[in-house]
């Protein structure tokens, strides 16, 4: 159901590129399969409609149609688009010069508010500034605690008001900025309570603390999970607060994130920060040309090769490591790293997800089947260390034994010790003929053997 | 946002003679069923959330439907289009009402479990049954706090262990005191985890697996405790809303369906597409803050609400 508009318009196209140019009925063909991938990214349907109407005018334009090939023309418009309504930079975070800096997060409930708080203090405290969290959501239950523990594992100062003002959210964020100053924090960021955008009283309680404490920045928390509301929601609090920037949430998902462009479309207000990730340290600039190429699933190999690149590898292959490649010797133990850092990546599926045709690519003959790739594990992990680490022991009464532990097939351990080996030659062949880097590339190694 | 009708109302107006409309009108003739009016339909659907592939699914039901009543008026294609839309929702057990059950609550982030566990819970017990809750969500700060306020309100024991804890150990717990207790539900919350994350899913399936152990084996002379898994979705949430179930489907069997937040102008139509499409009933609806806000499902209403 949710295949890629790259891999769609190229079926579309490739009837186009043999006719040689567009006629009107061809681009209303495309213009459906635009209109149904940004339905099924979640762009609001009004957004859609008016997007698709802007580039069929386009695309009906001469260039098109005297373009060589028409096809990849027409997506070379559909981004173009949308990079221009989502921008073409990342916006920053602007802070003024008051001390301290007062930031107020905002947005409906279980969007992801206090976690983005934290990762937010994170990130400014990486950046040399000195946070104080402060928690204004008297809500619900235990939502202070959470930002308080978060805090703590921080170590950033969290502010809960005084004992006796637990439950009057504008008193807390006053306090909050007092103690920012008392203790030279120059940054606050209050944690609110999530509130409903129709919910009059809760909006209110919102305008309360944004009128006593002035913020410089409102941004909003929105769910990159967001369906067609995403516009009502946006446009509610844009009206009744004024926010300044949003920041995107749990993008770490496979949700398309069309949300980002209807807010955009209708608020106009930059989307400053994505937040991806369980960890405090998942809170990154948003670039809007990537969201662009996400919303129409077209892949998204910058984002894979940083994420490849950002993480922290405990069982990295070192350079000794990448000399015994070189020299033929993948051995049991290195195929299992290769299987873990793909699981930290999210698996094979998610990779695949990220490379541009990797729709296809997931779907070609179960090649990315997970539970294969649980069975190649549960294979290496029966044998013995020094199994793994010289396959020549494995004589056949070990490979029974392997299998027995495994619950798998004498043969499927034959096939995997063979696709070892020819791994192993593979890298040996490939090193020979004039691969000059010296370190194995993190993530994936180039003779991944198929599954 | 204008309702259903309206929005139906404005489109066929646009779309047609003005004139010819109100002599429609004035001989009573009826809706003209021309594509604007199926395109309006489609649109309506659309921005429920209901997605592209069932929209078109039920607007095509319609357009077979419709031609063998003539002189329909706009209330009575609403009306069918609400039986139709109603008809979609697959039925089955709703493991809130078993007599016993340990019910795992699983979800993405932010979808209102710990919330919906606490409700329940206070719901069973207003109703004189006897209810243990579990905090498995031993991830997310303060999570377990948050369960403990509501099992304080609803007055109900509650397991829970420190944050970091093994989440297994906390539903096999939750269900070995519902069990010694002789309890009529063990409802356990779950951390929440993005059906992207296989290490986070694995985890859920374990806690899943060790709570059918402790729950379904034959222990001697103690009563069964059928362990049922319900996900909780977010009314807000769009097409995503379809792979999250599926990924959940797929992993852990599902057993039914809650959808909360349906008190802001969410309409939350991906619940439809989930609901047909891997046969889960919908058994709770939350549609506002309070206890009684979480409501039974019914399908005609919540068909109403979606075009309404």
């Amino acid at each position: 159901m949710f295949e890629n508009l790259g891999s769609r318009l190229q079926s579309v196209f490739r009837g186009l590129n043999a006719k040689g140019r567009l006629s009107e009925q061809d681009i209303d063909t495309a213009m459906r399969e635009i209109r149904r991938a940004l339905l099924e990214a979640d762009v609001n349907l009004g957004v859609v409609k008016e997007f698709t109407a802007r580039v069929k005018e386009r695309a009906l334009g001469a260039d098109v149609l005297s373009s060589l090939t028409p096809g990849q023309m027409v997506v070379k418009i559909v981004l173009d688009e949308l990079t221009e309504l989502l921008g073409t930079t990342p916006t920053k975070l602007v802070l003024s010069s008051r001390v301290p800096n007062v930031i107020m997060l905002v947005g409906l409930q279980g969007s992801g508010k206090t976690t983005a708080a934290a990762k937010l203090a994170f990130l400014l405290r990486k950046q040399g500034k000195k946070p104080l969290m402060v928690a204004c959501d008297v809500h619900r239950p235990a939502a202070a605690d959470q930002l308080e523990a978060l805090g703590r594992q921080l170590q950033i100062p969290v502010s809960r008001g005084a004992d006796d003002a637990h439950d009057d959210p504008v008193a807390i964020a006053r306090a909050g900025v007092r103690e920012a100053i008392d203790t030279l924090c120059n940054v606050v960021i209050i944690d609110t309570a999530g509130r409903l955008h129709i919910d009059d009283e809760m909006m209110g309680e919102a305008e309360a603390i944004k009128k006593a404490v002035r913020p410089d920045q409102i941004l909003m928390v929105v769910d990159a999970m967001t369906g067609q509301d995403a516009v009502n929601v946006a446009e509610a609090f844009s009206k009744r607060l004024d926010f300044d920037g949003l920041i995107m949430s749990k993008l770490d998902g496979d949700a398309r994130g069309g949300a980002a462009l209807s807010i955009r479309e209708v608020t106009g207000k930059p989307i400053l920060f994505a937040s991806a990730g369980e960890k405090p340290d998942s809170l990154e600039e948003f670039y809007p040309d990537r969201i662009a190429k996400r919303i129409l699933g077209m892949g998204d190999v910058v984002s894979l090769v940083e994420k490849a690149g950002e993480l922290e590898f405990e069982d990295d292959f070192s350079e000794s490591d990448a000399d015994r490649l070189k020299a033929g010797k993948f051995t049991f133990d290195d195929f299992l790293k290769s299987i873990k850092q793909m699981r930290k990546l999210g698996g094979l599926g998610a990779v695949a997800k990220m490379l541009p045709g990797g729709g296809a690519l997931k779907d070609a003959a179960g090649a990315m089947d997970e539970s294969a790739v649980a069975r190649s594990e549960a294979i290496v992990l029966s044998m013995t260390p020094q199994e793994r680490q010289n396959p020549k022991l494995l004589n056949g009464s070990r490979r029974a034994r392997i299998a027995a532990g495994a619950g798998v097939q004498v043969s499927d351990v034959n096939r995997l010790v063979k696709q070892v080996a020819e791994a192993a030659k593979m890298m040996k062949l490939m090193s020979k003929s004039g691969g000059k880097s010296g370190k194995m590339p993190a993530g994936i190694p180039k003779n991944f053997p198929s599954f | 946002m204008s309702t259903w009708t309206q929005r139906l109302t404005d489109g066929l107006s646009k779309s047609r003679d003005l004139l010819a409309g109100q002599l429609n009108t004035i001989v009573g003739r009826g809706i003209e069923f021309d594509d604007a009016f199926w395109d309006d339909m489609e649109d309506a659907l659309l921005v429920s959330d209901l997605g592209l592939d069932a929209a078109t699914a039920i607007v095509a039901r319609m357009k077979r439907e419709i031609p063998a009543r003539a002189h329909e008026t706009l209330a009575e294609v609403k009306a069918h289009l609400v039986e139709t839309i109603a008809d979609e929702f697959a039925d089955g057990v709703d493991p809130f009402e078993q007599p016993r059950a340990a019910i795992l609550m699983v979800g993405v982030n932010g979808t209102g479990k710990t919330t919906s566990a606490g409700k329940l819970a206070k719901q069973a017990v207003d109703v004189g049954k006897t209810v243990v809750l579990g905090s498995a969500d031993t991830f997310r700060a303060a999570a377990t706090e948050q369960l403990e306020t509501w099992a304080q309100r609803a007055d109900v024991p509650l397991v829970k262990r420190g944050q970091g804890a093994d989440a297994a150990s906390v539903a096999y717990e939750t269900i070995e005191q519902a069990h010694s207790a002789g309890v009529n539900l063990a409802i356990i919350d779950t951390a929440g985890r993005l059906h992207t994350s296989p290490d986070l899913m694995r985890e859920l399936e374990k806690i899943q697996r060790v709570a059918r152990e402790r729950g379904e084996s034959s222990v001697a002379d103690a009563a069964e405790m059928p362990v049922f898994t319900v996900l909780v979705l977010d009314a807000t949430t769009g097409q995503n809303g379809l792979i999250q179930a599926r990924e959940f489907h797929k992993t852990l069997g599902l057993d039914a369906l809650i959808v909360t937040k349906l008190d802001g102008t969410a309409k939350g139509g991906i619940a439809l597409a989930i609901s047909k499409e891997l046969n889960l009933p919908i058994v709770r609806l939350g549609v506002g803050e309070t206890i009684d806000d979480l409501r039974a499902f019914d399908a005609r209403e919540f068909a109403e609400a979606l075009v309404g």
